[in-house]
């Protein structure tokens, strides 16, 4: 099990577009992906799940990945974010 | 609600409606609506009025009903203050007044000093207790988050599980437009309510009844099917987990063996039902529902068509055995 805390530093936070970017990423990976913030943990190959998580600007999302390409799959998703889902 | 506290804040936006309306106004003390309120229980606080503050449950709102609020005269109009100031150097959530009662000057101007809310209501102490129990043991209640579609099919609320891609919103759709209804997708929160009840709701009210469909999008089911097709919340009473069909496993034939998933410690009926083209899901869920209704009416399907085929064996053993004598004869 690999987890890393990363930060949103996008303005909007993870509306729907980066949602699904974060979807798609994840998909590629066979490894189970949860995004935990706070106490609510979801699975991040669920788009609602994602949004429903109302992760605004700033706030802290945790990766957890679980699987064979765990470490990979928490590093691509964490350089996506800080990315800020090549937005702005 | 788990990763951030209950505050009064939070009781005064609660929107809820006809019998569990409290109807509740903040009077003063606006600055202390952050103030946390950490237990479902409801305290009288007659005693603590009187100066006596052993074993005095501060940490609880505070109801004050017509008793409290004659004393509470008294003392203001006697000008004894002592009783007052000391109960707000407690931190006390909130204090509520209920039957319409309104605190005297003085209590509003201790009350604003210890930046304490006091509330007002309408309803009356007995039903404001009853009212608040039942909402706030709600919101206590332990809760969960399950990655599924809770649907409510034939009345019976159906949680269909498991993983992405194997088809559960698009089975959800189906069920839709089959007449049954939505409660939510994708995430659903789970509250483990009077013990053993699982209440299954949406996560979020913002995007509560919208689905995810792939190569549709992000669809809206109350605008496209209508209110009829939705409903906020429902019962837990079916595991539907959907599974990529492996030809290696055993699946259930028969029915007599019950599965059962632990969801906050409720052990709640299971099916597993192997996913594969051409196989109809939609209507083995709606199957799935009547016959769990029929479970509950006292029929068993399975077990009672297991009892026929014992009558049946035994009954042709009976005759082989008459048919044996008379053959003799």
């Amino acid at each position: 099990m690999t987890e890393k805390v990363s930060i949103i530093k996008n303005r909007a936070g993870i509306h729907a577009r980066p949602a699904a970017l974060i979807v798609q990423t994840a998909a590629k990976f066979k490894s189970k992906i949860f995004l935990q913030k706070g106490e609510d943990r979801i699975n991040a190959k669920s788009i609602m799940g994602i949004i429903t998580l109302g992760a605004g600007y700033e706030s802290e999302i945790k990766i957890i990945a679980d699987g064979e390409d765990e470490t990979e799959a928490v590093e691509t998703l964490d350089k996506l974010i800080q990315n800020r889902f090549e937005e702005e | 609600m788990t990763d951030k506290s209950f505050t009064v804040l939070d009781l005064l936006d609660l929107d809820l409606k006809e019998h569990d309306d409290l109807d509740l106004h903040c009077l003063c003390g606006r600055k202390g609506l952050g103030r946390v309120i950490s237990s479902p229980d409801i305290n009288r606080p007659g005693l603590a009025l009187t100066g006596f503050y052993e074993n005095f449950a501060y940490q609880r709102i505070q109801l004050i009903g017509r008793g409290e609020s004659a004393y509470i005269k008294l003392l203001s109009a006697e000008g004894r203050t002592f009783g007052m100031e000391n109960i707000f150097s407690f931190p006390v959530p909130c204090f509520i007044f209920s039957n319409g009662e309104t605190p005297t000057g003085l209590f509003v101007e201790n009350a604003n000093k210890a930046d304490c809310p006091v509330l007002l209501t309408s309803l009356s102490s007995s039903e404001l207790s009853a009212r608040l129990l039942r909402v706030l043991s709600n919101i206590f209640a332990p809760k969960t988050t399950v990655h599924g579609v809770l649907v409510d099919v034939y009345g019976i609320g159906i949680l269909l599980v498991g993983e992405s891609g194997v088809g559960k919103s698009e089975t959800a759709l189906e069920l839709i437009e089959r007449g049954h209804r939505l409660v939510a997708d994708d995430v659903v929160e789970i509250r483990c309510v009077s013990g053993n009840i699982l209440m299954g709701s949406g996560a979020n009210k913002v995007i509560g009844h919208h689905m995810e469909i792939r190569g549709l999008g992000i669809i809206n089911i109350a605008h496209l099917f209508g209110v009829g097709a939705i409903r906020d919340k429902k019962q837990v009473q079916l595991v539907c987990a959907l599974e990529e069909w492996d030809s290696e496993k055993l699946y259930d034939r028969i029915g007599t063996d019950e599965k059962t998933m632990d969801i906050l410690g409720v052990n709640t009926p299971q099916l597993e039902i192997p996913v594969k083209p051409g196989r109809n899901i939609p209507i083995i869920i709606e199957t799935a529902a009547m016959n769990e209704r029929l479970k509950k009416m006292g029929y068993h399907s399975a077990k009672e068509f297991n009892q026929n085929i014992l009558r049946w064996l035994e009954s042709e053993a009976a005759r082989t055995v008459y048919f044996g004598r008379e053959y003799v004869l």
